[in-house]
């Protein structure tokens, strides 16, 4: 298995997990991505989670306001129907838990790791970087609504901390 | 007798739903604190006693393993029990957290029952009426 299907599947099973226990609806599936930049963003929820140890990289998402006022309504059981502090506390909690099982995946075959605080950003006509990034992107339906993964991971200054993993683990991107 | 308990997670959205979840676990709860971070729980504490503590791991300012640290120095609050509720699911955390004197570990994302269940044997249950 290289990093970029193990990425993939942890992401998949992540998601899963999470919405299946904090959240209502149907996960579709479409086909994962590599892209080297990230497109421009409007009217939408952008998240990001850095990620630091044996590997480096962030992990996002992305939805629609829509999507992240349903993701807050059924998190709090109260409605929202405008993006408050409280969707974007809420959106940065449920990208928190994703990538943090997606972590907590990877962190049995690349050594430890950890993340950063989440930040979420809403706006119109905005771009994002991260400076020399592929990303792996997981796109999906949400009961309508898509929802976009990105995360980015390369390896890190220091050494491996499982040892004899060089058979195994080439970022096939 | 009715417990107090304290909450600590950097997330809103999860604070209310923990209050949320513990009022469904038919535990005898009287208050149900809330802070932002290690440092805010610290603060709280000079002023409340509470009998049972679930925090996060990875918050700003002091994070949940500094917060179980300097509870676990003190003397006023070294014995109430600490549950760790957290996405961080890596050995390294979790053993540090049951080094330092966590009593439990609930990984988010968590269901009522799995609460409940960590919860039974430290807090009593409701009083039937």
């Amino acid at each position: 298995m290289n990093v970029q299907n193990l990425i993939v599947s942890s992401l998949r099973h992540s998601v899963t997990e999470v919405f299946s226990t904090m959240l209502t609806g149907n996960i579709e599936f479409e086909d994962m991505t590599v892209e080297k930049s990230t497109p421009e963003v409007t009217d939408r929820v952008v998240s990001f989670i850095g990620i630091a140890g044996t590997w480096t990289g962030t992990g996002s998402l992305t939805c629609s306001p829509n999507a992240a006022c349903r993701v807050c309504s059924q998190m709090l059981m109260a409605d929202f129907d405008s993006v408050t502090e409280e969707v974007l506390d809420a959106v940065a909690e449920l990208t928190n838990m994703i990538v943090g099982n997606l972590k907590s995946d990877l962190e049995r075959h690349l050594g430890s790791l950890g993340l950063s605080i989440p930040t979420v950003v809403f706006g119109r006509n905005f771009k994002t970087k991260c400076a020399g990034a592929e990303w792996i992107v997981e796109r999906f339906r949400w009961d309508g609504d898509d929802v976009l993964l990105r995360v980015s991971l390369r390896p890190g200054d220091r050494p491996k901390a499982v040892p004899d993993q060089s058979e195994v683990f080439a970022l096939d991107v | 007798m009715e417990s107090n308990i304290l909450v600590v997670d950097d997330s809103a959205a999860i604070r209310k739903i923990l209050q949320r979840v513990l009022r469904q676990t038919g535990m005898a709860i009287q208050t149900i604190h809330e802070a932002g971070d290690g440092e805010e729980a610290l603060a709280l504490l000079q002023s409340n006693k509470v009998d049972l503590i679930l925090t996060d791991i990875n918050m700003p300012k002091m994070d949940g393993l500094g917060l179980l640290a300097a509870l676990k120095r003190s003397a006023d609050w070294a014995s109430v029990p600490v549950v760790m509720i957290t996405t961080e699911g890596g050995e390294t955390k979790v053993a540090e957290a049951v080094k330092l004197g966590a009593s439990g570990y609930v990984r988010k994302p968590f269901t009522a029952d799995q609460i409940k269940e960590k919860l039974a044997g430290i807090l009593e249950p409701a009083q039937p009426l």
